[in-house]
């Protein structure tokens, strides 16, 4: 019941009724977007897909920074000192 | 983001695959060695059934120190559901004329008298759909049928079915119902940590529930009860994360709620899916759960304003109860009490064909997790 | 040989039975080979053996009940011919000739049949086989989704190769010959019932050319066959590795998927080791022979895929295995009901 896939959108159908065509590796899916009217949604944005509707926008920015943050474990003392005090955008929207 | 050749064959899946990455997965094992403190034992629980699936389906627990154990909790909204309600649903499907639909999952659940799947094969109009908004089409193409939506799962799935339903009222299809079985989170973990034989040193959060209710409702358990919370994605790179996030708070005396999950998780939650959840949805009096018990203000009913499409008013549901028998342990195993191996029938009269409870047929159940991957390799110790 | 024990105890018929899995297995090895082989269980392969006057003949019947009857790649004629001489070449026997019968729903129109009969001829000619005979019965609306077609086989063993799961060893090569799921997957989508579109194909095709070449370059070490059809490659790898009483240590990361199969699973929560294929095969060969086996297989148009995807260990027994890279090991198991409609 958990399963949310990342897809891409592909295509904005009906906009009344919030309908996008998603691409998930080449598989495309005519997925809900109405739970993101809010943000609106945008060709080539990411979102997270769990049965049928789209949950939330993914961010490419925390997904870069949170691999860079990991691909400095074991780097050096400096690194690892950032990573203890860093908490993850707790304020920030995003 | 670069495209990964995996022996030839180029598979790039954005979003899952580079948190696959096997070097970063063996940086962050390796930071949650050096951070133990070696005469600590750990105990995380991670709460939903997505978590309970990834950490096996990955062999996680292999990649951690021996003093971090993993308890499995209640996660698993199949799981948590008392037979008697899984018969209320199939009692519905018995009547004529009726179309009765299901996630994948419920299938092989078994009622008093059989799973989804036995009645089908004996009759019955059971159909798995893979959305609520598959089974307002099949309303749609059907307009002499009645066809009932077995709505399951926590708040993650609550606003699809709120959603289907505001079309449903939209559109005024007449003959289509949903019998809700909708499950909340915060009073499960809640209910966990009132439990006089749990000891939970920290909590991996639920990923996809917090893409809805948001960051903030885990106050609850680092505010009241002490204890860190972090809300964690589904691959192998984001639980190794979560569990060294986990381990950091411990050693710093910290009990934060960390949002792991950030490139998902929005800190404030989905407004419009609170909102249409709000709109549809009210929360019961009280609703009994496999394993806990009764639990109050733990799940959602629909609101007088759709009582049109609730199949409880619809199918006057006789809210048949069926206790457990004594011999399963499905309750301890849900609350984490028992790892399923000790559940004296796990593997012998209970097993994914022949189950006695849903955690043992439920893709995110713990007994089949287990069953599937620790069991058999511990049969012959692995 | 062994002897069976198991008896068949489910009330009745269910979809799950006729999926390829566990449930198959019951039925068959609990209630039709104690009837019809009086207990012997002879190892439950593709085709049988039959030796007729100092030579090895293999024989064998499969039926086919696809929904829809035309999906792209393919139909169900090409099928019902490719499935059965694909079953003899896992024998090892070239394929000779086939009959087959028709049930036929009333109502099926002609040029539907025709189609259909057309693809079978074509099917046979690309596989070098002849249909030599069969059957027709009608029977009324409403009985037979359209079409159901059985066709049964025979073929001429190689007397280079003796293929069974008693011949193979720890140590011994898991060879795949190429993506799987794009049967099963392409399928499913062609069934229309969920808004999902992918170009995908049924991978469809006869497998005696790379058998052929296999046997010529390898028969010494060419231990065991099968194509992964209904149950896929996790209840293929599952049968064996319970028949010769091996482990089966895959690579997860070596198994071929195209992405677009991969995309559907992730949408649908399945697992391509589960999904039917109909023109790909697993070969056991013994590590000397390996290099040769695949560079047999890769020689031939359409082989080009095959790829060394895991080994044959002692222990666990009985067990089949996946390694990931970073050190997650999974269990594979037999798909145990039916989480797909009918699909070949």
């Amino acid at each position: 019941m958990c399963l949310a896939i990342p897809g891409q959108i592909v295509e904005l159908l009906d906009g009344d009724h919030h309908y996008a065509m998603v691409d998930v590796s080449g598989v495309r899916r005519k997925i809900n977007i109405g739970l993101l009217k809010n943000e609106g949604t945008r060709l080539g944005d990411w979102v997270l897909l769990h049965v049928g509707f789209a949950m939330s926008k993914i961010s490419e920015e925390q997904a870069v920074e949170q691999l860079r943050l990991l691909s400095m474990l074991g780097e050096s003392d400096e690194a690892i000192e950032e990573i203890m005090g860093y908490q993850f955008d707790e304020e920030k929207k995003t | 983001m670069k495209k990964m050749s995996i022996g030839g064959v180029i598979i790039a899946m954005k979003y899952v695959d580079e948190f696959r990455d096997p070097e970063l997965i063996r940086r962050t094992s390796e930071e949650i060695h050096r951070l133990v403190d070696p005469d600590c034992h750990y105990r995380f629980m991670e709460v939903c059934g997505g978590h309970t699936f990834s950490i096996f389906r990955f062999g996680l627990q292999n990649l951690l120190p021996a003093n971090i154990e993993l308890v499995h909790g209640p996660g698993c909204p199949v799981c948590v559901l008392p037979v008697g309600r899984m018969d209320d649903g199939l009692s519905i499907a018995r009547q004529p004329d009726v179309i009765f639909t299901a996630f994948g999952d419920v299938m092989r659940v078994p009622g008093s008298q059989g799973t989804p799947l036995e009645l089908r094969a004996r009759g019955t109009d059971i159909r798995m759909i893979y959305s609520p908004l598959d089974a307002l089409k099949i309303a749609m193409d059907h307009p002499e049928r009645q066809v009932v939506l077995f709505a399951i799962g926590f708040e993650t799935t609550a606003p699809s079915t709120a959603l289907t339903l505001m079309r449903a009222r939209e559109l005024n299809v007449p003959n289509f119902y949903v019998f809700s079985n909708h499950v909340m989170i915060l009073p499960a973990i809640r209910t966990i940590l009132d439990s006089p034989d749990m000891r939970i040193d920290g909590f991996i959060g639920p990923g996809h529930v917090s893409t809805v209710i948001g960051v903030h409702p885990y106050e609850l358990v680092t505010e009241h009860y002490g204890k860190p919370v972090v809300i964690s994605g589904f691959e192998p790179l984001d639980l190794l994360q979560s569990i060294l996030m986990l381990v950091k708070q411990m050693k710093e005396g910290r009990a934060q709620v960390e949002n792991q999950y950030s490139r998902v998780v929005p800190w404030e939650g989905n407004i419009p899916a609170l909102e249409v959840m709000n709109e549809v949805f009210e929360v019961r009096p009280f609703f009994e759960w496999r394993g806990l018990g009764v639990i109050s203000q733990s799940a959602l009913k629909l609101r007088p304003e759709f009582a049109r499409w609730d199949a409880e008013v619809r199918f006057q549901v006789k809210g048949v109860r069926v206790t457990d028998s004594k011999a399963a342990q499905c309750g301890e195993v849900l609350k984490g009490v028992l790892k399923p191996h000790q559940c004296k029938w796990f593997g012998k009269e209970c097993t994914p064909e022949h189950p006695i409870g849903a955690l043992m047929v439920s893709s995110e159940g713990a007994c089949a997790a287990y069953y599937h991957h620790v069991h058999l390799r511990q049969a012959i110790g692995e | 040989m062994k002897t069976t024990k198991m008896r068949f105890t489910d009330a009745h018929i269910e979809l799950a039975h006729g999926a390829g899995g566990k449930a198959s297995r019951r039925l068959i090895e609990g209630l039709l080979v104690p009837y019809l082989m009086n207990d012997t269980l002879p190892e439950l392969n593709d085709a049988a053996y039959i030796d007729a006057d100092g030579r090895r003949l293999a024989i064998t019947a499969d039926s086919y009940v696809v929904k829809p009857l035309v999906f792209p790649g393919g139909s169900i004629g090409e099928l019902a011919i490719n499935g059965t001489v694909n079953d003899l070449a896992m024998g090892g026997a070239k394929p000779l000739a086939l009959v087959t019968t028709f049930i036929l729903e009333a109502g099926l129109s002609t040029s539907e049949l025709e189609r259909e009969v057309a693809a079978m001829a074509k099917a046979a000619q690309r596989a070098g086989v002849s249909v030599v005979g069969g059957d027709t019965k009608v029977v009324e609306h409403g009985k037979a989704d359209g079409l159901f077609i059985t066709t049964a086989g025979i073929g001429l063993t190689d007397s280079r190769v003796l293929l069974s799961a008693e011949h193979v060893r720890p140590g011994d090569q898991v060879i795949l010959s190429g993506p799987i799921g794009d049967h099963g997957i392409t399928v499913l989508l062609a069934r229309g019932e969920l808004d999902l579109e992918a170009e995908l194909t049924s991978d469809t095709r006869p497998l005696w050319p790379f058998v052929a070449a296999l046997i010529d370059a390898a028969a010494p070490g060419l231990r065991w066959l099968r194509d992964p059809t209904r149950g896929g490659v996790a209840t293929a790898l599952n049968e064996l590795a319970r028949d010769a009483k091996v482990a089966v240590v895959l690579d997860e990361e070596a198994i071929p998927v195209r992405p677009a199969v991969r995309g559907t699973c992730e949408i649908l929560g399945l697992d391509p080791l589960h999904i039917a294929n109909e023109g790909q095969f697993l070969a056991i060969v013994s590590p000397k022979y390996a290099d040769m086996a695949l560079e047999a297989i890769r020689g031939i148009p359409g082989g080009e895929d095959a790829r060394r995807i895991g080994e044959i260990q002692e222990d666990p027994k009985k067990v089949v295995l996946a390694r990931s890279r970073y050190g997650g090991t999974r269990v594979i198991d037999m798909l145990v009901g039916d989480p797909l409609p009918r699909i070949c």
